[in-house]
C-alpha cells in the first residue's frame, strides 16, 4: 500500500530516512533499500543534507524504486531556481516518484561548499504552491502542460520551540503550508509525548496526518550536541542520564525510541524514524515499538 | 543610507597594481570616509604604504562625493597629476569607480569592495537595509525587511533554524522573522503572518536595472 493511501486510511505509517553518499559508490543505499522496504511504507531521500554536496536525491529516489522502497523525494529551494526545481519535479514523476517533501534548506554557509550561492527563488511555501500547480496541470507561469503528475506533497514542521514567538512562528507557517496544498506533515525529532501531545492540539484543526520525527540516541554525547546544535530538538536530561549510565548504549538508545514511539502513536498518523546511520537499525526499533 | 566598504587587503590592492608603477589616488568626502575605508586620512595612508612599496604616487583628491557630478571636475582639476599616473587607485565604492569611468581611459582600479547599501545603526555598526528589490514588502513586514533580514530572504515565515529567537547561521543576529512577529503583535496586524507572498519577480526590470526618469 502507497504512503499515500495508508494515510488517506487512517493506518498508522511508518518512514524512514536514508542519506545519499558523497560520490558514486551506491552500494549502502542499496543495502538500506533492500532492508527497510518491507519495514517501512516509504523512506525520505535528503537532498544535500546539511549543505553538503552529495549523491542526488533525485537519481537516489529512482535507485529506491528499483530495490522497492517507495521513496519520499526531498526538494530543498536551496540550489535550484522555480524552472529547475519544476523541472526536476516533472522529471521525477516520470521516474516514478510520487511523494514529495518540500523544504526551505541549509544555508550553504552551513555545509561543506560555503561559498556557494544560495538561490531561495521559491521557498517551502512558494514550493508546495508550485507542485499544487504542476498537479493541476500548469506550470507556475501558468502555461499548460502535456501531461500533469499527481504528486502527495508533504512538509516539515519543528514541534519543539524556545520561545513563545517562535512556536507561534512555526504554527503560522504549518498554516501557510497546508493551505499551499501540503498533504502530510514529518516533524522535527521529538522526546517528549507531553509538548508534542500540545503540539498536535494545536494544530488539529489543520486535518492533515501528522507522522512525528523520532531519532534514535547513540550516546548522551550526541544528545547534548543535538540539544545545542540542534534548532528545535530538545532531549530531556532524564533520557541523556540513561544513555550515560548504560551498558549497552545500542539497545538502550533502540528502547528508549522505541517507548517514545509507542507514547507518540495514539496522538498522530505516524512515525518518521531517523535514524542518521543507524538505517539498519530501523528494523529492530519498530519490532521494539511493536509496530 | 551608505554605500558600505571594506578595504581590500594590502595584497589584493598589490596584485591590482602590478605593472602600474605611477598611481593617482581618488577617496571620497561621503560614505568611504564614513567607513574609514577610503576618507582623507586612508588616502594618506596609503599613498605612504604604496610609496614603500616603490610605487610612484602622482597626486591624490578626495571629491567630496565620488558618485555625482563633482567628479568631473575633480578629474579636471587634477589633470595634469591623472595624466602622468599610469591608473587611478579608487578609494571610493563602485559607483565612484563608474562615476571616474566616465570621464577617464586609464585604468580604475578599486581599493575598496563594496559590500551593501546600508544604514548606521549603532556607532560603527553597518546593517544591509535594503536590497534594492523593486517590490517593497514594508509595509506588510512591520518594516522590517525580510529580504536582508533573513539570510534566506524568506518571505514566507521563518524557517525551522531559529534558536531563542536567533538565527542559527549567526548566533549574533536576531532571526528576522522573530522581530516581524513581535513588531506584527504590537501593532495587532499578526493576520499578516498567514498571509501568502507569491514567489518573488526577479524580473522587475532587465538586469542591469534601469530607469529613465522623464
Amino acid at each position: 500500500m502507497s504512503l499515500k493511501s495508508k494515510l488517506e486510511s487512517g493506518k498508522f505509517a511508518i518512514t524512514c530516512e536514508v542519506g545519499p553518499l558523497k560520490g558514486t559508490d551506491i552500494t549502502e543505499v542499496e543495502e538500506a533499500a533492500a532492508l527497510l522496504k518491507d519495514k517501512v511504507d516509504a523512506a525520505n531521500v535528503t537532498d544535500q543534507q546539511s549543505s553538503v554536496m552529495r549523491l542526488g536525491s533525485l537519481a537516489t529516489s529512482g535507485i529506491l524504486i528499483n530495490k522497492g522502497l517507495e521513496p519520499i523525494y526531498q526538494m530543498t529551494c536551496r540550489d535550484r531556481n522555480r524552472i529547475a526545481l519544476q523541472s526536476d519535479l516533472l522529471s521525477a514523476w516520470v521516474m516514478g516518484i510520487r511523494n514529495v517533501l518540500a523544504l526551505t534548506g541549509d544555508l550553504p554557509a552551513l555545509g561543506d561548499h560555503p561559498a556557494a550561492k544560495p538561490v531561495y527563488d521559491l521557498d517551502s511555501v512558494t514550493l508546495l504552491h508550485a507542485i499544487g500547480r504542476l498537479n493541476a496541470g500548469f506550470d507556475i507561469a501558468g502555461n499548460e502542460l502535456k501531461g500533469k503528475p499527481a504528486f502527495f506533497a508533504g512538509a516539515v514542521v519543528k514541534v519543539d520551540s524556545d520561545t513563545e514567538a517562535s512556536m507561534e512562528l512555526q504554527i503560522a507557517k504549518l498554516e501557510r503550508k497546508v493551505a499551499a496544498g501540503a498533504k502530510f506533515i514529518q516533524t522535527q525529532a521529538v522526546y517528549s509525548a507531553d509538548s508534542f501531545g500540545k503540539f498536535m492540539k494545536r494544530v488539529a484543526k489543520l486535518k492533515v496526518p501528522v507522522l512525528a520525527g523520532v531519532i534514535p540516541l547513540k550516546s548522551a554525547g550526541m544528545a547534548r550536541f543535538m540539544n545545542k546544535n540542534v534548532s528545535g530538538v530538545l532531549v530531556p536530561e532524564e533520557l541523556i542520564e540513561k544513555m550515560a549510565d548504560a551498558e549497552d548504549k545500542t539497545a538502550t538508545g533502540i528502547q528508549i525510541c522505541a517507548d517514545l514511539i509507542k507514547k507518540l502513536k495514539p496522538l498522530c498518523q505516524g512515525v518518521h524514524i531517523m535514524a542518521i546511520g543507524w538505517e539498519k537499525k530501523v528494523p529492530s526499533i519498530i519490532q521494539a515499538a511493536g509496530l | 543610507m551608505k554605500s558600505i566598504t571594506r578595504q581590500k587587503s594590502p595584497e589584493d590592492i598589490q596584485q591590482g597594481l602590478s605593472g602600474l608603477d605611477r598611481v593617482f589616488i581618488v577617496g571620497c568626502g561621503t560614505c568611504t570616509t564614513m567607513t574609514h575605508t577610503g576618507g582623507i586620512d586612508e588616502v594618506v595612508a596609503m599613498k605612504e604604504r604604496l610609496q614603500e612599496q616603490g610605487k610612484r604616487v602622482t597626486g591624490f583628491t578626495v571629491i567630496p562625493t565620488a558618485c555625482d557630478d563633482m567628479t568631473e571636475l575633480a578629474m579636471k582639476e587634477n589633470g595634469p597629476a591623472i595624466s602622468s599616473a599610469d591608473c587611478i587607485l579608487s578609494m571610493s565604492c563602485a559607483l565612484g569607480v563608474h562615476r571616474m569611468n566616465l570621464y577617464i581611459g586609464k585604468p580604475i582600479i578599486p581599493a575598496v569592495d563594496t559590500l551593501f547599501i546600508g544604514i548606521e545603526d549603532s556607532p560603527g555598526y553597518f546593517r544591509e537595509a535594503c536590497a534594492q528589490c523593486g517590490q517593497c514588502l514594508l509595509g506588510e513586514t512591520a518594516g522590517i525587511c525580510p529580504i536582508t533580514a533573513c539570510h534566506k530572504g524568506l518571505v514566507n515565515g521563518p524557517c525551522g533554524g531559529t534558536n531563542n529567537g536567533r538565527c542559527e547561521v549567526d548566533k549574533e543576529k536576531d532571526c528576522a522573522w522573530t522581530l516581524i512577529y513581535n513588531r506584527l503583535k504590537e501593532q495587532d496586524r499578526l493576520d499578516l503572518m498567514r498571509k501568502y507572498q507569491p514567489p518573488r519577480n526577479h524580473h522587475v526590470t532587465l538586469a542591469p536595472r534601469s530607469l529613465r526618469i522623464q
